[in-house]
């Protein structure tokens, strides 16, 4: 027992123990394990979000008049309990919560894995790794960098002239039916099924479910998962462009409320 | 067929751990395709010497894939071309005449390059350290088959088991983890009942030692297609698990 005690001296740690030790259950998002735990948590979060979001959005073959009545739904959801939109606005502070967290153990985790790595000069063989595997720390940024454009643009009308808000069909409409902005949705939602890709197969291992009886089936489920997501969201910018989703600049919401506005002033 | 190739290598010379290293050019013509890759270079080192060079510095020890000294970068892949084996048991036919063949030390921080192609590998002694054994009181010999392990409970332990802590996992992953190996050393005592007194601090203290000296694991894979003894990533997942609940089972036991 005393060999095994006594400490084999080796090289210096590459990480330094945290200055501070939080309280538990913090300290365990202070080690790279509980980091990966958090990662993957936060991940399904997304992912349950994304294909809500896409499934969501299919609305938008059904025509304006539906599109306004799913947003108003999503608005008025828990209304028997809670004033209108506090459901929806605590599900969206969760999932800000849930991003911000996944972009910060990614972070951390990064750079641990740079400080720790050394490059081979005469260069290196990949057999396991895929495409998608190894650019997790690309399209990570490309998809934080599109939603902010994408919340920017159809959420906040930055860059949209013809901007109505709370008509999420007008909006779409009107912005990918020019053709860069199509290109940026088509570019960034290839990223993001990449993402998901690698990220809805490796949550799996972080999180320590294995089962040597159902492994194969995580590949297919994130490959199921990356499939159905891409298609999806790819529909939107194509089928714009190809006039399928087009209400002739007319706002549904903004007719509306004239509507509404002439029917009280009667 | 013939029985003897030439081939031209390209290795890595390092004078000490703080020289700047560079690429060596070497001829090696004659090589008989019978030869292991170690006997290559012993044969490229014999050379060297009668030309009054420095020979250049490798690890090995047992030469039959069973005590981990040796590890190769061949060619930008761990242990070469050759899956579930270690570089003593490459040989030489899995290579043609006229091919040009780089060779590289395992690459980590922790990993310093020590002299050429040998690497100092404390860092996972110290993992080992951390709490890779069982602390009993043998005493007398106890009778065969007093502990029973089922059958589905041991194959797994003994795969975790054949880890000969190589580094060759480290040296494959793009993010230098050594996940694998930690992992490996964790679950095949974890798995058995011997191993079940310390097995929550034992998972703690091995999982936080390695996160002092490596990477974190992203998942690629490579470790597992690395391993000389096809170690599966499988165990990566069951101490991901076990270290979540070290940390919950742990506080309880401080109090």
């Amino acid at each position: 027992m005393a060999q095994a005690i006594t400490r084999a001296s080796a090289p210096p740690p590459v990480r330094a123990a945290p200055r501070v030790r939080l309280p538990w259950p913090l300290s365990i998002y202070q080690t790279a394990v509980g980091k990966k735990w958090v990662m993957g948590l936060t991940g399904i979060a997304l992912l349950g979000f994304i294909l809500v979001h896409m499934t969501g959005n299919l609305h938008l073959y059904e025509g304006p008049r539906e599109v306004h009545e799913y947003a108003e739904t999503l608005r008025n959801l828990g209304t028997e309990i809670v004033p209108r939109t506090w459901l929806l606005w605590a599900m969206r502070i969760g999932l800000i919560a849930a991003f911000a967290l996944h972009i910060h153990s990614a972070y951390s985790l990064s750079r641990m894995s740079l400080a720790a790595d050394q490059r081979y000069p005469g260069g290196r063989n990949y057999i396991a790794a895929s495409f998608a595997s190894r650019t997790m720390r690309w399209t990570g940024p490309i998809i934080g960098l599109y939603l902010f454009y994408h919340l920017a643009d159809l959420t906040w009308g930055w860059f949209n002239p013809d901007f109505v808000r709370g008509d999420p069909y007008h909006n779409v409409s009107e912005s990918l039916s020019s053709v860069p902005v199509a290109i940026v949705y088509i570019v960034a939602n290839v990223a993001l099924a990449v993402h998901i890709f690698h990220g809805a197969w490796s949550m799996f291992q972080s999180l320590g479910v294995n089962s040597p009886r159902y492994n194969h089936l995580r590949r297919y489920l994130a490959a199921t998962l990356a499939g159905v997501i891409l298609a999806g969201n790819l529909s939107f910018p194509i089928f714009v462009q190809a006039g399928v989703i087009d209400d002739d600049g007319r706002s549904f919401v903004e007719e509306l409320r004239h509507h509404g506005a002439a029917e009280e002033d009667h | 067929m013939s029985s003897e190739i030439n081939l031209t290598l390209q290795v890595w010379r390092q004078d000490g751990p703080l020289a700047e290293g560079r690429f060596a050019t070497y001829e090696a013509s004659g090589i008989s395709i019978d030869a292991s890759f170690l006997e290559m270079l012993d044969i490229v080192n014999e050379r060297l010497i009668e030309s009054g060079e420095a020979p250049i510095v490798f690890e090995s020890d047992c030469r039959e894939g069973i005590c981990g000294t040796c590890g190769l970068m061949i060619n930008g892949q761990a242990h070469g071309p050759q899956k579930g084996t270690a570089t003593c048991q490459l040989h030489m036919r899995s290579f043609n005449d006229g091919d040009h063949i780089t060779i590289e030390p395992w690459r980590a921080t922790s990993f310093p390059v020590l002299r050429d192609l040998a690497v100092d590998r404390r860092a996972m002694d110290a993992i080992i350290a951390a709490g890779g054994y069982i602390s009993v009181n043998t005493g007398a010999a106890p009778d065969a088959n007093l502990t029973p392990v089922p059958k589905e409970t041991a194959d797994p332990a003994f795969d975790a088991a054949a880890c000969i802590g190589c580094g060759a996992c480290v040296a494959a992953c793009p993010n230098s983890a050594a996940q694998l190996f930690t992992a490996a050393k964790v679950q095949h005592l974890n798995l058995l009942p011997q191993g079940q007194a310390q097995r929550w601090a034992r998972t703690e203290a091995m999982v936080e030692t390695m996160e002092a000296f490596f990477g974190s694991c992203t998942n690629h894979g490579e470790c597992e297609e690395a391993c000389p003894k096809e170690i599966p990533i499988d165990f990566i997942a069951w101490t991901n698990r076990d270290y979540i609940k070290a940390k919950v089972k742990n506080r309880k036991l401080a109090g």
